[in-house]
């Protein structure tokens, strides 16, 4: 799943979903958290989940938040597009 | 009171480190309090030290105080210490007061510029190292003046840095007196390994028992030593940097002239006067040398147009007077005509400066004229300086300075008709070109009307000098008497061919001849200089007398176009290539590097991505 998101990450060019691909991977990092607490009978995965989300949460809302103002202001959101350097 | 001694070089210094620091943050007169102050109290001291170097002489007629050990390597220990004889007093009398009263002087004509703190930093810290040179007790110290005089002319001449010409100037300056200084510090080096000591009073006692007259090394130490002198004093060959040096502000060039910097050579060769008594060779070479400049630089004042320079070559030719008079074993008539010569050479600046300023910075002499009624203490103190430097008899100073050593040139032991009649012809130009100079400036029509008028600060100091330029000359015997403390005493061999009253009758008559002829081609008859200057003859010597005898262009062919040659053909040499291939790899690297930053964040993401499998797969299978 970690890899998936990383892939979706490299290939998708549309920022929303380079987000999205990240919130995957983050997910992708506490399912394996989750799965090794139970495993080892050890409650300290879900707790690291419970704040691997909350920091997803704020991340989005400040990711989304810069989002919307690259769209005001490229009317795009492709990141080759966005592309700026010319070196 | 004589152990104030040290605070004499430490006051300027410590206002020109002051000023340097926090100079832009005074007011200008919070600036000049500092600047002139510090002089003025080194001068106060000095005078105290005098006073009471007079009332009461320490033993042997010298004082010395050793402040701490500079230096101390297997058997080298120079102090810093300080040593106060007949000889230096008296050129730290003069130094101090002359220089006090440039610096009231300057408070006010500098004032308008906007490097006023910057100006007297340097003004101070150029004191600081002359009063350094004249009072260190051994020859390092002596050096590390005279190498901090020469980086102060450097910055004072290039002063207004923003004229390229200037920089030029500046860099002209230190570049002749370095190629001085280079055989100075050779000589110091053979007076090192012979003697053993760079102590002043130490190397003249070793090298009198040691050295025969004549012997080899004492020569060649004489003769570098020389070298130095030269550089710093603007004789030939390597006058040509101060007629450039006007390039600076006027009281720096009155200061450089009158009081630091060009008289340090006449200094050296005065303190070493041991050494160059035990090679004649090198002693007659001082006074040919003094002798043929002070002939050159005349012809070449006769023919300038711009003030400044003028009186820049009558100081070179001045300096010759000295050299020549030093040169016959005549110490105490060289070290009475510096006295007088600061005088009247500091007034004679300072007047071209008020006068240069009133006209609205106009340097040439043929655009000046009928100045006589319109600045009227300008006049007459220029009149007298200018009466002092040509000798006008039995009133100014110059006369009794300048015939004293024409006549010794002539009676002293290793003197010779042939100077005196170099010394007569000198005295003769300098009537000349002096009064060229008064008559174009100040007679005749109003050419260039007056802007500016001075103040008191800078009439005050005019007064004060012109004062002194007539009264220095009362002063012949006692400071002849004086000096015979620290130098030898004159030997007259040929007094009875000559007598020193003819002589100095037939100079008076010259300065008549001198004063009527440019009184003839300067006032009366102009139309005459035309007519000289018409002849081919008289054109071609005017050319090359105006060109300082085609020095410039014979050292820029000889020295600086095979220098730059050489550079040009030296320009990409083995250790040259090994530096570019540095920076060549410097921006191979930054070119590969910055194509990497492409800005497409997907490359950037995935170029994460497969640095952390990497470091991820050598930290599991390594």
């Amino acid at each position: 799943m970690f890899s998936l998101g990383l892939i979706s990450l490299l290939v998708r060019r549309n920022l929303i979903f380079v987000l999205m691909s990240l919130e995957v991977m983050l997910n992708a990092a506490g399912l394996a958290f989750v799965v090794a607490g139970s495993r080892w009978h050890q409650a300290d995965g879900q707790v690291v989940f419970m704040f691997i989300l909350a920091m997803a949460a704020a991340e989005v809302a400040v990711g989304l938040a810069l989002v919307l103002q690259i769209y005001r202001r490229f009317k795009s959101l492709d990141v080759d597009e966005l592309s700026e350097m010319r070196g | 009171m004589i152990s104030l001694l040290w605070l004499i070089p430490v006051l300027p210094f410590a206002s020109a480190l002051v000023l340097m620091l926090f100079g832009p943050r005074f007011s200008p007169r919070m600036t000049a309090v500092v600047g002139v102050g510090s002089i003025g109290l080194s001068a106060l001291i000095t005078i105290f030290v005098a006073v009471s170097f007079v009332s009461a002489p320490p033993a042997d007629s010298s004082y010395t105080q050793v402040l701490w050990t500079w230096i101390n390597v297997a058997g080298f220990e120079p102090q810093i210490g300080l040593y106060l004889d007949a000889l230096s007093l008296v050129m730290l009398l003069v130094v101090t007061f002359v220089a006090f009263l440039i610096h009231i002087y300057s408070a006010e004509f500098m004032i308008a510029d906007e490097g006023y703190s910057r100006f007297f930093a340097y003004m101070n810290l150029f004191v600081a190292s002359m009063i350094t040179l004249l009072l260190g007790n051994n020859l390092l110290l002596l050096l590390l003046g005279w190498e901090s005089v020469g980086l102060c002319s450097y910055l004072l001449i290039g002063f207004w840095y923003r004229d390229p010409a200037n920089g030029l100037a500046a860099r002209k300056a230190f570049i002749v007196t370095r190629v001085g200084d280079s055989a100075m510090m050779l000589g110091l080096f053979l007076l090192f390994t012979q003697l053993g000591t760079l102590r002043i009073q130490d190397v003249m006692q070793r090298a009198a028992e040691h050295w025969h007259s004549g012997s080899t090394y004492a020569v060649v130490a004489a003769l570098l030593l020389l070298g130095g002198a030269v550089g710093k004093s603007a004789q030939l060959p390597l006058q040509v940097w101060l007629p450039d040096a006007m390039a600076g502000p006027t009281p720096t060039s009155a200061l450089l002239h009158a009081a630091t910097m060009v008289t340090a050579g006449v200094y050296l060769i005065a303190r070493t006067h041991v050494l160059f008594s035990l090679a004649p060779a090198a002693q007659f070479a001082v006074a040919f040398v003094g002798a043929a400049t002070l002939l050159l630089a005349g012809f070449s004042a006769l023919t300038q147009h711009d003030i400044k320079r003028v009186l820049a070559y009558s100081t070179v030719s001045q300096i010759g007077y000295m050299f020549l008079a030093l040169g016959v074993g005549a110490w105490q008539a060289a070290m009475f005509h510096f006295v007088t010569h600061a005088f009247f050479k500091a007034l004679l600046f300072l007047g071209a400066g008020v006068i240069i300023n009133a006209l609205d910075d106009e340097h040439s002499i043929f655009r000046m004229g009928g100045l006589r009624k319109e600045m009227p203490v300008a006049f007459w103190t220029f009149l007298i300086a200018g009466c002092s430097l040509a000798g006008l008899p039995f009133i100014t100073a110059g006369f009794f300075s300048k015939d004293l050593i024409i006549w010794e040139a002539w009676s002293a032991e290793q003197g010779h008709p042939g100077f005196w009649l170099a010394g007569m012809i000198g005295a003769l130009l300098t009537s000349l070109y002096i009064f060229r100079v008064i008559f174009r400036v100040f007679f005749g029509p109003l050419s260039t009307p007056v802007t500016k008028r001075p103040g008191y600060r800078m009439t005050v100091p005019l007064l004060i000098l012109a004062f002194l330029s007539i009264v220095g000359g009362y002063l012949k015997e006692p400071l002849l008497r004086f000096l015979d403390l620290a130098l030898p005493q004159t030997i007259e061999a040929h007094a009875s061919v000559l007598t020193e009253i003819r002589s100095e009758t037939i100079a008076g008559a010259v300065f008549l001849i001198g004063v009527y002829f440019a009184y003839v081609f300067d006032l009366q008859r102009r139309s005459l200089v035309d007519v000289l200057v018409a002849n081919p003859t008289g054109r071609l010597l005017h050319e090359w007398w105006f060109a300082d005898w085609g020095c410039d262009w014979l050292y820029d062919k000889a020295f600086v176009r095979p220098f730059i040659w050489a550079t040009q053909i030296n320009k990409s040499d083995f250790v040259d290539s090994f530096y570019t291939g540095i920076a060549r790899l410097a921006e191979l690297s930054y070119r590969g590097l910055s194509s990497t930053e492409t800005g497409r964040v997907r490359w950037y993401a995935a170029a994460m991505a497969a640095g952390s499998v990497l470091f991820l797969a050598l930290v599991i299978f390594l």
